[in-house]
């Protein structure tokens, strides 16, 4: 049975055709992975379906109904949860509170219930087996667990259609695991799962059906054991499975490596990351890996100034620095792509063009200014050399998809010019094709002398890119190595301890 | 084409209001723009008989927009008002008349072209000159996100603190009473204009460094404020006479009130500093995602506490022009609840509250159209108690017209009742 049907959807953006008359049908009881590269309009078809936007055309029928939801509220009273890509959640409202919001439990008076909300948020989290203090501001739990209490939410409702926008995207292998059990349970009680995720394995590990959009196009729904992997790649970005073959192989690595650009002795934190000891030189990728909570980023912020060391020394090009706010490092030549690309990346309500070249200019200071020409002809040349979906620079950020979003971050900084370039989890919520870009881009930036320090909790990526990996556990260092010693079992090892 | 309409879409809506606004007084008002052209010299004789056919010269200047309060609040502040106003409507004609000699500054701003406009219009920019100056700085403060509600109490400061030394300076007990009443009245200004910037300064430490919510750090100095005024005044009601102060609010240069190129020249010079260079981007950065700008590499906190230096030193232009004005420092009634109008003017020129994009052009007509309002309800003879309700009335029709969501639920009002004429 159809228990979701779209016909025709058609969704435009301030001239910009979004979505060009999509069908997509999803049937009770199964996990149905929606594919497609960044701006292919997966998103955008989501927000149609859950009312977040109207559609410009074309309609959609939930339950055999034709439905035109206003509201995401709508949506849920109808059936349909969605978690989006970013948790939507309050940070400074307690978990329980989050659980239950919109629907809190009532006493006879009509006040709210707090013992009876606790208790339903607890079952909520116990179905997917988290045994956290619901009392607790869910600031004070990770993203993962943040998103996880988004997923448990979503569940609490009377939901027959559950929408899955990234969700294991900020979560570690284990967690993955147990949501991918939870997945298969709430399938097997017929509740239909629309599942959105750039990776790939974890299609194939769950999913029953596989439909994928391009250009805001359907390009096909196919049985997923009838698909293989390379087609399925190869129709989402629209080449074909040799050419494919050949993007990845054109990936070649730098091992030519200059002077000492950076070079860290003990610095650490207290309470955030034990001092470690970090170098790296020109030419050279370092990666830093480790499980999520290892100290990763803590590394990187540490290194850019965003939160000061309290211990150790470091040199920037021989010269002794000290980084203690992100100005300083930002004028020393060191870029940080930050993880949270909407909190600490995108000034939303800015062009792209300013968005570009809001850091060189920051480094620059207020007088010094450049013309208008020169800001756009910057603009259009990282739109072009990083092939960004957008149709003029005069377009604010906030309407791009997430990769491009990412993409223009990482204009941003290439545009200063950066010696040391630290990118943390660059590659989270973007597709294969921009994934693969942005591994053949660091490696160009590697081979031009840029040293470039990689945090990614996908460990492949890490082994296939860096010429060296620190190996962090419980925010220690607990290894490094290098060459051809790296190796995803010598990784995982070190990892696992 | 579509860039620069793009760039010039938040003036439609203030404009058009104050379009309706102005064709509605062509219509209604007697003589709303007779701009006659005046020399200097013929200006008494003609401007007698024009006192009663043109009740805003009195009205306007008695009343701060939407303060009643002002007139009932202190009686001799009124009456000094008054008294004050019946001089500035005569154009500083006393002023000239008794003190040409002492004021070179102003005999010769008058002397070189010795003609000058005068009637409702140019009334309405020379009393606006003080919420149009205020909304500069608010606007900037504005865009980071914040908002600074000790303006008008800064005002008082600035004022009570340039009458004080003024007076002093006249009774010859200041350093540099030597120089002469047509040299040293700069020293007050400049005394005010640092107090007033040093005042902005504690306002953006309060904020920016300490990380204060700035509603809650510039109430302190709101209620402060003026009791610094007192203390400064010593509880008096300060006048003076000095022309080179009076001149400020009441004189004449290059044909318009001289207070309309301080709001000019104001306007250039912030113009150009946050547009000109990166300052403009900065803070509507920093007011639009302050953590993200951080992470570019921009002083957060910096730019915003700079927003709050330079509203605090606008704050004491303002304040200077309201005592210049009425020709007295009252600590309890000088600027009040212009915070509120400065306020007004930054929201209906199109900057959000939220803080990010602001618009110093939006703002500026935003402050015309205030003053417009209050003028053209005087002359509409509205008693001064309710002069707050039809003012209301008219500020909530531009935040709606100004906003997207009201604008296009109108929209398919109309847009369903066409659909509807069309089936039928």
């Amino acid at each position: 049975m159809d228990l979701l049907q779209t016909k025709g959807i058609e969704k435009q953006f301030l001239g910009v055709r979004a979505l060009k008359g999509v069908d997509f049908t999803v049937k009770a009881g199964e996990i149905h992975a929606l594919m497609g590269e960044n701006g292919a309009g997966k998103s955008t078809l989501i927000k149609i379906i859950t009312g977040v936007y109207p559609a410009s055309a074309g309609s959609v029928y939930f339950n055999g109904k034709e439905c035109k939801f206003r509201s995401p509220l709508d949506a849920e009273h109808a059936g349909i949860s969605t978690v989006y890509q970013e948790v939507n959640l309050l940070p400074d409202l307690s978990v329980a509170e989050n659980i239950c919001i919109g629907r809190e439990p009532r006493t006879k008076l009509g006040l709210i219930d707090k013992k009876e909300r606790k208790v339903q948020a607890r079952k909520a989290l116990a179905r997917l087996d988290i045994d956290i203090n619901v009392s607790e501001n869910l600031s004070s739990y990770s993203i993962a667990i943040q998103q996880l209490v988004a997923i448990a939410r979503a569940l609490d409702v009377d939901c027959k259609l559950l929408i899955l926008d990234e969700p294991t995207s900020s979560l570690d292998e284990n967690e993955v695991k147990e949501l991918f059990k939870v997945m298969k349970k709430l399938r097997e009680e017929g509740m239909a799962i629309i599942f959105i995720t750039h990776f790939l394995d974890q299609v194939y590990e769950v999913s029953d059906r596989i439909t994928i959009l391009r250009d805001g196009q359907l390009v096909g729904s196919y049985d997923a054991k009838d698909l293989p992997r390379i087609e399925m790649v190869a129709k989402m970005i629209g080449k074909t499975p040799d050419e494919i073959n050949q993007m990845q192989a054109g990936i070649v690595k730098n091992t030519k490596f200059g002077e000492t650009v950076y070079e860290a002795k003990g610095i650490g934190r207290v309470g955030t990351i034990s001092p470690v000891d970090v170098s790296i030189r020109e030419g050279e990728q370092l990666g830093l890996a480790g499980l999520l909570g290892s100290g990763r980023s803590e590394i990187a912020q540490i290194i850019f100034g965003v939160d000061p060391h309290d211990s150790g020394t470091m040199t920037m090009c021989g010269k002794s620095v000290n980084f203690n706010s992100p100005q300083k490092a930002v004028k020393a030549k060191v870029a940080l792509i930050a993880e949270d690309r909407k909190v600490t990346g995108i000034i939303p309500d800015l062009t792209i063009r300013e968005n570009i070249m809001l850091a060189l200019q920051a480094s620059k200071g207020i007088w010094k200014t450049m013309t208008l020409k020169q800001q756009e002809e910057m603009a259009d040349k990282y739109i072009k050399l990083l092939r960004i979906k957008t149709p003029s620079g005069e377009q604010l950020i906030k309407h791009l998809s997430g990769g491009n979003q990412q993409k223009v971050l990482i204009a941003r900084w290439l545009a200063t010019n950066p010696k040391l370039l630290i990118l943390d989890e660059p590659t989270r919520g973007i597709d294969v094709g921009a994934k693969a870009e942005i591994e053949a881009l660091t490696q160009q930036l590697c081979g031009e002398g840029m040293a470039v320090i990689f945090i990614s909790s996908e460990l492949e990526e890490v082994v296939r890119d860096c010429d060296r990996v620190i190996v962090l556990r419980d925010r220690k260092k607990v290894g490094e190595i290098a060459g051809a010693d790296i190796s995803l079992k010598n990784v995982m090892k070190l990892i696992a301890g | 084409m579509n860039k620069s309409s793009n760039k010039f879409r938040h003036l439609v809506w203030p404009l058009v209001s104050l379009a309706l606004l102005l064709l509605f007084n062509a219509i209604f008002t007697a003589n709303f723009f007779k701009i006659e052209i005046k020399k200097k010299d013929s200006v008494q004789a003609v401007q007698a008989p024009s006192v009663p056919d043109n009740p805003s010269a009195a009205g306007t200047s008695l009343t701060t927009p939407g303060t009643p309060v002002d007139a009932a609040g202190s009686a001799e502040a009124a009456a000094n008002a008054a008294a004050g106003e019946a001089e500035a409507a005569g154009q500083a004609v006393k002023a000239s008349a008794e003190q040409q000699a002492p004021a070179p500054k102003e005999s010769k701003g008058v002397s070189i072209f010795g003609y000058y406009f005068y009637g409702t219009p140019i009334d309405i920019l020379n009393q606006g000159a003080k919420v149009m100056v205020l909304a500069i700085g608010m606007t900037l403060v504005i865009a980071t996100g914040g908002i600074d509600i000790s303006v008008g109490a800064v005002m008082a400061i600035a004022g009570a603190i340039a009458a004080l030394l003024i007076s002093m300076l006249d009774a010859g007990n200041f350093p540099g009473a030597s120089m002469g009443p047509a040299v040293y009245w700069i020293i007050p200004v400049i005394a005010a204009l640092i107090l007033a910037t040093v005042a902005g300064f504690w306002n953006g430490m309060l904020v920016a460094g300490f990380g204060i919510q700035p509603m809650v750090a510039t109430l302190v100095l709101m209620v402060a404020g003026r009791g610094v005024a007192q203390l400064i005044t010593d509880g008096q009601i300060i006048t003076f006479t000095n022309p080179g102060l009076v001149f400020l609010c009441n004189g004449h240069a290059l044909f318009l009130p001289f207070s309309v190129w301080i709001v000019v020249s104001m306007y250039v010079i912030f113009g150009l500093l946050t547009r000109k260079t990166a300052f403009g981007l900065f803070i509507e950065s920093v007011g639009n995602n302050e953590r993200a700008s951080r992470y570019a590499g921009i002083e957060a906190r910096r730019i915003k506490w700079l927003t709050y230096v330079i509203c605090g030193f606008c704050a004491g232009v303002a304040g200077l022009l309201a005592a210049s004005n009425i020709k007295c420092a009252d600590s309890n009634n000088a600027g009040l609840y212009l915070e509120l109008d400065a306020i007004l003017a930054t929201v209906i020129g199109g900057t959000s509250m939220a803080g990010g994009r602001f618009f110093l052009s939006g703002s500026l007509v935003g402050a015309i159209l205030i003053q417009t309002l209050t003028t053209t309800m005087y002359m509409k003879n509205v008693s001064p108690a309710i002069v707050a309700v039809p003012k209301a009335m008219v500020v909530i029709i531009v935040c709606l017209l100004q906003s997207p969501v009201f604008r296009a639920k109108v929209l398919s009002i109309f847009a369903s009742k066409a659909a509807k004429g069309g089936v039928q």
